[in-house]
């Protein structure tokens, strides 16, 4: 698995800590919810960032008083076709302003990393073979959107009423 | 009629590039088929069970003559010469080979059409009125929403994979002809009133395995909220939808797991954050796509009917056809007809391209070169002047879609069934062609009166039979064709699903029983009474009776 953020390869310097694993003093660590929720002050005492990792059955709202010491989520696609994460994401990004990494990890093809880069996630973790070309192919696929979206690209209607207020034909 | 802006024209053509480029790594092997599947699931491309099928959206029903010219030679050119309209307004292409499939959705974005969102679990092709923007009982062209619609569903990033498919229906009138209660979304515009238009909301309705009448979560939505209400319950159901079990994910099971009242407060909470967004609806937005639906310059002088009122005297079959196959239109001196894809022995909804051909030149010459398709799949010119009824009719004659069998028994919807779907149990086609040679006789059908039959090969319910007054089900016996009848379903505003009157049958039975079931009505019925009447007054008992008696 390698992991693709801002559409580079990059060392994923982050670890993912067992249930029942001790705290290390140091290094980027990723924990569950019930982690987070339970070990706050000694998560934030120690040096190192802390990272989450929600499940698709947890909701944005728990996460919401954590978000300030947050400076990874790990979001989860169980399967491709488990789209809750999608939702999480905007929620995260456009709802509750959280600007950290946000991580999309499961079963992350490379055909949905149009809708991820949509949604607010900048980093993947991928098997795919040519997964920066791929991410970038993604960027470039569709010049046009239909949609408001939390990736801030300017929607089809947005051109639309601009155009008409120049008084431009499309 | 909707035209697309060049940014909706990029839109649908970069889509076909993404999916040659997906077409081409599937035939060089690099995607695998369990892959490649999902990519060309959303692009409309299914595999049956003989070959591929595309499935072409036609978004609210409505086509130019163009367009249908551009079906009938998608059907020439890559299939066997025809098409089949579905109950979803789309028209389906059987036999299409996988490295044909990028050429035709080319040659479709070269008309403005696609097949989004045909298929997966995604919002389905929005469907509405087919009389849109033309029925006498209309408050509002529904069509100017379900364009909103179309455009703010097509490949949203947050709603492309949901727990299951999702199907979102929309009617401008008061009588119900796009089925809004049995519809994921179903949205019925009324006017207040203070005068101020807007939408009731009803979410959880649908048949399949589980048949649901929808509830009400909003009684009035104003219009430039529509698009953050429906995200509201999108997001709502893409969060708390299951996802466990193929057969529970639908967002009616979800409204009947925590009821309407916790539903409408959820989406209500969701709905008060984003109402303010750039979701809603901006007056130049919905005023540039309504001028797009604006009402055709129609003649005034259009109403010479001499020629129309003598021939109904001495052609009786031109009477019956103006009886049943016309509806009101709002202006006076115009007809709304209705083709029927139901001649006596065919396949319901099948159309050769010379067929399509034909329509879409009469639309040119009658109808301001729009047609529509119907989820009873039928197609309909919209605006024909009374005055050239007679030649309209002829020519419809001549191309077998002037059969005067409107909301008939002979009129049936089936889904393609086992002859081609490989969900199916057991075949429809066939038992709607027995069924429809049985009652031949049109005098017969017009004597009987009102009677819609709906037959579904399998319990997916592609065929409504649930709302069908008479509903037909194929059901698997041992490995035998059987079917289990039920009765006294609508679709309509008076929405109701439909009862079991008794065991399944063979197939060689199911005719029998229709006939049995019509006849109990024929003897009981009170004057004035439509089938589905009579049951509601009588009840299965009397029905049952009927059947017994018969036998």
């Amino acid at each position: 698995m390698k992991l693709l953020k801002d559409g580079r390869l990059t060392a994923d310097i982050w670890q993912r800590l067992a249930d029942d694993a001790p705290i290390p003093a140091t290094g980027a660590i990723i924990v569950p919810l019930a982690r987070l929720e339970a070990e706050a002050p000694d998560l934030l005492r120690r040096r190192g960032p802390v990272g989450l990792v929600l499940r698709n059955s947890e909701t944005v709202e728990a996460v919401v008083p954590h978000l300030h010491s947050l400076s990874l989520i790990v979001l989860e696609f169980p399967k491709f076709t488990d789209g809750r994460a999608y939702s999480q994401a905007r929620l995260l990004r456009e709802r509750h302003r959280y600007v950290g990494e946000l991580r999309a990890s499961g079963e992350v093809l490379p055909d949905q990393f149009l809708f991820m880069q949509r949604c607010g996630f900048d980093a993947v973790e991928t098997c795919c073979v040519a997964a920066e070309e791929a991410w970038r192919a993604a960027h470039r696929r569709f010049s046009v959107f239909y949609q408001p979206a939390g990736d801030g690209r300017q929607t089809i209607a947005a051109f639309r009423s601009q155009s008409a207020r120049l008084g431009l034909d499309q | 009629m909707y035209r697309y802006d060049s940014l909706d024209q990029t839109f649908v053509e970069e889509r076909v590039a993404q999916f040659r480029e997906q077409v081409a790594r599937r035939l060089s092997g690099e995607l695998s088929e369990d892959e490649f599947k999902p990519l060309r699931l959303t692009n409309g491309l299914y595999l049956q069970l003989h070959a591929y099928m595309l499935r072409v959206a036609i978004p609210y029903g409505t086509l130019s003559s163009t367009q249908l010219r551009m079906l009938a030679a998608i059907s020439r050119r890559y299939d066997r010469g025809y098409g089949h309209f579905t109950t979803r307004q789309n028209i389906q292409f059987n036999w299409i080979k996988l490295e044909d499939a990028p050429d035709a959705l080319a040659d479709l974005a070269r008309v403005q059409m696609h097949a989004l969102q045909t298929s997966g679990n995604c919002i389905r092709n929005v469907t509405a009125d087919q009389w849109a923007g033309v029925a006498a009982d209309e408050i509002e062209d529904p069509r100017i929403y379900a364009e909103l619609i179309r455009q703010w569903s097509s490949l949203h990033p947050e709603f492309s994979f949901l727990p299951r498919k999702f199907k979102i229906a929309v009617t401008g009138s008061p009588n119900d002809r796009a089925a809004v209660r049995v519809h994921d979304i179903g949205l019925r515009m009324h006017r207040k009133k203070n005068g101020e238009v807007g939408f009731e909301v009803i979410v959880g309705g649908g048949l399949g395995r589980t048949p649901m009448i929808g509830k009400t979560i909003c009684d009035f939505l104003p219009k430039r909220d529509l698009l953050s209400y429906l995200e509201a319950i999108l997001r709502t159901y893409n969060l708390a939808g299951r996802r466990d079990n193929l057969y529970k994910s639908r967002i009616k099971i979800l409204v009947h797991d925590i009821g309407a009242q916790e539903m409408a407060r959820r989406v209500e909470a969701e709905w008060s954050e984003i109402r303010h967004s750039a979701l809603e609806l901006q007056p130049g937005t919905v005023e540039a796509i309504a001028a797009h639906f604006a009402t055709p310059r129609y003649d005034a002088s259009a109403e010479a009917v001499h020629a129309v009122e003598r021939r109904r005297f001495t052609d009786p079959e031109f009477a019956r056809w103006l009886t049943s196959n016309l509806a009101a239109h709002r202006h006076p001196a115009y007809a709304i007809v209705n083709l029927s894809l139901k001649p006596s022995g065919a396949p319901p909804g099948d159309a050769s391209a010379a067929q399509m051909e034909a329509v879409a030149d009469l639309a040119e010459r009658f109808s301001f070169g729009e047609i529509r398709v119907t989820h009873e799949q039928n197609l309909v010119l919209p605006h024909v002047a009374r005055r050239d009824l007679c030649e309209v009719y002829d020519e419809l004659r001549r191309i077998g879609f002037a059969t005067p069998n409107l909301g008939k028994i002979g009129d049936i919807i089936a889904c393609p069934g086992l002859d081609y779907c490989s969900l199916a149990n057991a075949r429809s086609i066939p038992i709607a062609q027995r069924i429809s040679t049985r009652f031949a006789d049109i005098a017969r059908q017009h004597e009987i009166g009102d009677l819609k039959i709906k037959i579904s090969g399998c319990i997916n319910a592609c065929g409504h039979h649930h709302v069908g007054h008479i509903g037909i089900l194929g059901v698997d016996k041992g490995g035998e064709e059987f079917y289990q009848i039920t009765v006294g379903g609508s679709a309509d505003e008076n929405a109701a699903l439909g009862t079991i009157i008794g065991p399944a049958v063979a197939a060689d039975k199911v005719v029998e029983t229709v006939e049995k079931l019509v006849n109990t009505y024929l003897a009981l019925r009170r004057e004035g009474e439509r089938f589905i009447d009579t049951w509601r007054r009588l009840g299965s008992s009397a029905f049952k009776e009927g059947l017994r008696e018969a036998a």
